[in-house]
């Protein structure tokens, strides 16, 4: 094909999703990291940025981000949510595991049903998943805690943990094993030393797809937790919908961002680290 | 004029020369072979006959007619794929009739058509069936009434009987071979298969790293190969390398540790040039150790092995300056398997015409 | 035999456990039992032959796992049966929460909107979807699949956020200033949700063209068809059921959104989700549980239908 038709056709087909995406993804975020240099409107959201009436604050500033880099409260809160996802991840981790490796050890025929299994959860409501723990954790008295707030974030982050370490796991050499065996090693040492390292990259993409969202989650800390409990997302949408202080609201949700990159950064990392040493 | 005339046609992919300045004529009701091995450039130069691919420099003329500005879906040339390249969510009838509805030919004529094309590939109850349902020399067979449904002028072949077993690809080629011949369409097809290439064609193009090494008819290419990698590529081969020697009348070939080589004489022979004689194993005479042959080339060896294949053995000769030598012999005896055992003293010999003497 | 003996006792355990949630008095009670039975399970089996131990721990967690995906969801539809205020124990049978639905006039105003929305959303998702991912496979763009697949991957609180500045401080004053009103309502929550289901079409559909025989479309155009002729007749017939799988797909999704529901709606908007959340901290009645229910079996058949159409979509989907 001439290359201009074919440069014709690759606008035509890709170019209405690129500007969609375009308007309503990019430039909503290149304005959000201009509103968090911004100053806080008379009645919330954003102050205009030329001057308007007089007497009212207008133009760009840096007070939000001196504020956050100020004051010690939010770089616990930072820390606070990252303990909550770290821990959230390290217990979908161990829970997830085991189901992924029965399932990839499992006879072909079952496996499609297992996975199926694991998912359909996943289809019911976000607040439902979230409302369940409620009736279940709130005659016992556990609701309202530190505890619940994990729990809810485990039940809803749960098959995201499992799906990338099954597709990892089906992929292993089923020799790889028998070689091992074959040469002396038993059943704790084929896993230990076969198994898990193998799986290493499979479980650093299960817990980028955990870790990150969880950062970001509101509802959970809000419906199950106690007011110590909030992290980074409560505090974000209490700027946008509580204070509406918009351009603090955008400044958080910039340092969210950078946070998710790096997360992001060191999965990745990480797991091409593990994959040239297995 | 030819059909087909490719005119100084080269493509380059960054830093390769896929293919590098190939000239060449096709003409019409040919069986014409692309032959080479893989990396050649036979593809790339297929699929630029079919449109998909543009050269970077030359011209691809069919009928006259430049066909630099033209599609592949306006070339009246059609192409079997290697994959069969079937559309599996159409049945088979539906898949013969697909160019013939693109060309608007009107249902009656179509449905016609495809009839006749399923009678001529021996699939007439199989109309019906979906693409996953056949077997792979079925789906082989709709490929190609597919693509001859509408009669193109030309028809691509790209190594179509590859996913085949033996069995079933000799199958094929003597059907291909009938079927060329009832419709007359020029084929231009593609493989690495000398066997293949040699049984089918009219004439093949011996292609290497872009280039064309030889084009000729498949006899002459076999015992007249003008270089090294064509004597080499197609069927077995002897090489004796060595000096030219002795005069233009009586030429000959100086072999080290053998003596010297009686040799067909060739335009264009100098004294001291080295030179290699490359010699057909069936054109090595061997019998046993002391009869005279009666030919100027007699040489004394020992079996070393052989390989019997059913109809005919290959013996490994032993020579006495270290090189072996490998001898054909129909096994037409009835009752007796072989005529030499390893280790037998055999005599090896073969007459002055037998070979080519090709330059280094 | 020991290692099934263990693992039967567990689910007894398990079962113990379930029951507990719904009994009366003595709930601590029962709880405690169910642990125990679990953990003696877990001894019982332990003791096996060595042979079969790896795959008994196996069983054993993963039962487990299973358990506690299910059992919270399973008691949520128990108790939109329980006549009673409270979801705490189990009194007595009754239909009467799911009538009280069906009366409740916001409610049904929140389903006609989710509905709606999620059809509109769905539409537009497949439509450019679709074609994100045919260019996807096709021309190898560099800067379309970031950003077709970010809004999937990051917190879904930011692009809600961003959105909702990009509506109130961009948008509603550049169109004010032609004349056009604009506020947040539907048409803000079907952009917003377009917005993430675009990249769960775009990977199927580019799944599914990866596992094609690519010289399919080429022996189309070699036996005469041009590109629009042979995109009708050969590569969409081709991808369709990847197509409809992404449409149920983004169809499910924009249905179960809250998050992003949350800030790019305004006031007067509804969805179920958000009304759902707004009973959860107002009121919680079974009224909640009767919703939640019905709201799954719809999710859960349309996930059904969709694995169907095409199960290899769900290992793309991981991946």
């Amino acid at each position: 094909m001439a290359p201009r038709s074919q440069r014709t056709l690759k606008w035509l087909v890709g170019g209405p999703p690129f500007l969609f995406l375009v308007v309503f993804f990019l430039l909503p975020a290149l304005i959000m990291v201009v509103a968090s240099f911004r100053y806080p409107g008379e009645f919330g959201g954003l102050a205009p940025l030329l001057p308007a009436r007089p007497g009212e604050e207008s133009g760009l500033t840096a007070e939000s981000y001196t504020v956050f880099f100020g004051d010690r409260v939010y770089a616990e809160i930072f820390a606070k949510s990252f303990g909550v996802a770290a821990l959230t991840t390290l217990v979908c981790l161990v829970m997830a595991y085991p189901v992924a490796l029965l399932i990839a050890r499992s006879p072909k025929r079952h496996r499609d049903l297992m996975v199926l299994l694991v998912v359909l959860p996943f289809a019911s409501n976000f607040l439902v998943r979230v409302y369940a723990w409620m009736i279940i954790l709130g005659p016992f008295d556990l609701l309202f805690s530190r505890f619940a707030v994990i729990v809810g974030m485990v039940y809803v982050n749960l098959p995201f943990m499992i799906l990338p370490l099954y597709t990892n796991l089906e992929k292993h050499d089923p020799a790889l094993l028998d070689a091992a065996q074959d040469l002396g090693a038993g059943a704790w040492q084929r896993f230990w030393r076969v198994t898990f390292p193998l799986s290493l990259p499979g479980m650093f993409s299960g817990a980028a797809l955990v870790f990150i969202p969880v950062l970001g989650m509101f509802a959970i800390p809000e419906i199950l937790g106690g007011k110590d409990d909030w992290i980074v997302g409560n505090m974000i949408k209490e700027s946008f919908l509580g204070t509406r202080d918009w351009p603090f609201g955008s400044m958080l949700s910039l340092m969210l961002t950078v946070a998710v990159l790096a997360v992001a950064g060191a999965t990745s990392w990480l797991a091409g680290r593990s994959l040239r040493r297995a | 004029m030819a059909l087909l005339e490719i005119r100084n046609v080269t493509r380059r992919f960054d830093a390769l020369t896929a293919v590098d300045d190939v000239s060449l004529s096709i003409e019409a009701g040919e069986f014409f072979t692309l032959l080479g091995p893989s990396g050649c450039g036979k593809t790339t130069l297929l699929r630029m006959i079919a449109g998909f691919d543009q050269p970077d420099r030359g011209a691809l003329l069919l009928d006259g007619m430049d066909m630099a500005d033209t599609p592949p879906e306006k070339r009246p040339v059609h192409t079997v794929f290697q994959s069969y390249a079937l559309f599996p969510h159409m049945t088979v009838a539906q898949n013969i009739a697909f160019p013939l509805r693109m060309a608007r030919r009107g249902d009656v004529e179509t449905a016609t058509k495809v009839r006749e094309a399923l009678a001529m590939v021996h699939l007439e109850d199989k109309g019906q069936r979906l693409p996953h349902e056949l077997s792979g020399g079925q789906k082989q067979r709709v490929a190609l009434a597919r693509s001859l449904v509408n009669r193109p002028r030309l028809l691509l072949l790209d190594e179509p009987l590859g996913a085949l077993d033996a069995k079933l690809r000799e199958e094929m080629q003597i059907e291909l071979i009938d079927m060329q011949r009832e419709v007359g369409i020029t084929f231009v097809f593609v493989t690495h298969s000398q066997s293949e290439a040699l049984a089918l064609s009219t004439r093949i193009a011996v292609m290497n790293r872009g280039r064309v090494e030889q084009l000729d008819e498949p006899s002459r290419l076999y015992g007249f190969p003008k270089n090294r990698f064509v004597a080499d590529f197609i069927g077995k081969i002897n090489m004796l390398e060595g000096e030219l020697a002795g005069t233009g009348d009586q030429p000959r070939l100086r072999v080290a540790g053998l003596g010297e080589v009686a040799v067909r004489a060739e335009a264009g022979w100098r004294a001291g040039t080295a030179a290699a004689l490359a010699l057909r194993p069936e054109q090595v005479r061997i019998a046993p150790a002391g009869t005279d042959a009666g030919l100027p080339n007699s040489f004394a060896g020992k079996v070393r092995d052989f390989l019997y294949i059913g109809d005919v053995t290959t013996y490994i000769v032993d020579l006495p300056n270290g090189q072996r030598l490998q001898a054909l012999l129909p096994n037409s005896a009835p009752g007796r398997a072989k005529f030499f055992e390893v280790g037998d003293a055999v005599t090896v010999a073969w007459p002055a015409e037998a070979g080519a003497v090709l330059a280094q | 035999m020991r290692a099934r003996l263990a693992l039967l006792l567990e689910g007894l355990g398990i079962a113990v456990l379930f029951a507990s949630f719904l009994a009366s008095g003595g709930k601590y009670v029962l709880a405690g039992a169910a642990l125990a039975l679990i953990a003696g399970a877990g001894l019982l089996g332990a003791l096996r032959a060595r042979r079969e131990r790896a795959n008994f721990w196996l069983w054993y967690a993963s039962l487990l796992v299973y358990a506690f995906l299910y059992i919270p969801l399973v008691i949520v539809v128990i108790f939109s049966f329980n006549d009673s205020k409270l979801n705490a124990e189990w009194v007595g049978f009754t239909t009467g929460w799911y009538g009280r639905l069906f009366a409740d006039e916001a409610m049904l105003q929140a389903a006609l909107n989710s509905v709606l929305i999620a059809c509109a959303a769905a539409a537009i998702a497949t439509v450019l979807g679709t074609m994100a991912g045919i260019a996807m496979h096709r021309f190898r763009p560099r800067i379309l699949p970031f950003l077709v697949f970010t809004p999937v991957a990051m917190p879904e609180i930011l692009l809600g956020v961003s959105l909702l500045i990009f509506f109130l401080n961009a948008a509603q004053p550049l169109l004010g200033a032609v004349g056009i009103e604009f506020g947040l309502g539907l048409a803000t929550v079907v952009i917003a949700h377009v917005t993430f289901c675009i990249g769960f079409v775009a990977i199927i559909v580019r799944a599914r063209l990866a596992g094609m025989d690519e010289s399919v479309f080429e022996a189309a155009r070699d036996l005469g068809a041009s590109p629009w002729q042979t995109f009708r007749l050969v590569t969409l017939p081709l991808i369709l059921p990847g197509v409809v799988a992404g449409a149920l797909m983004a169809f499910t999704m924009s249905i179960d959104d809250f998050v992003i529901t949350f800030f790019a709606s305004g006031v007067g908007t509804r969805t179920l989700p958000l009304q759902i959340y707004t009973m959860i901290k107002v009121a919680v009645t079974p009224e909640v549980n009767a919703i939640s229910a019905l709201l799954m079996a719809l999710t859960l058949g349309l996930i059904v239908l969709a694995s169907k159409l095409a199960p290899d979509l769900m290992r793309a989907g991981a991946e």
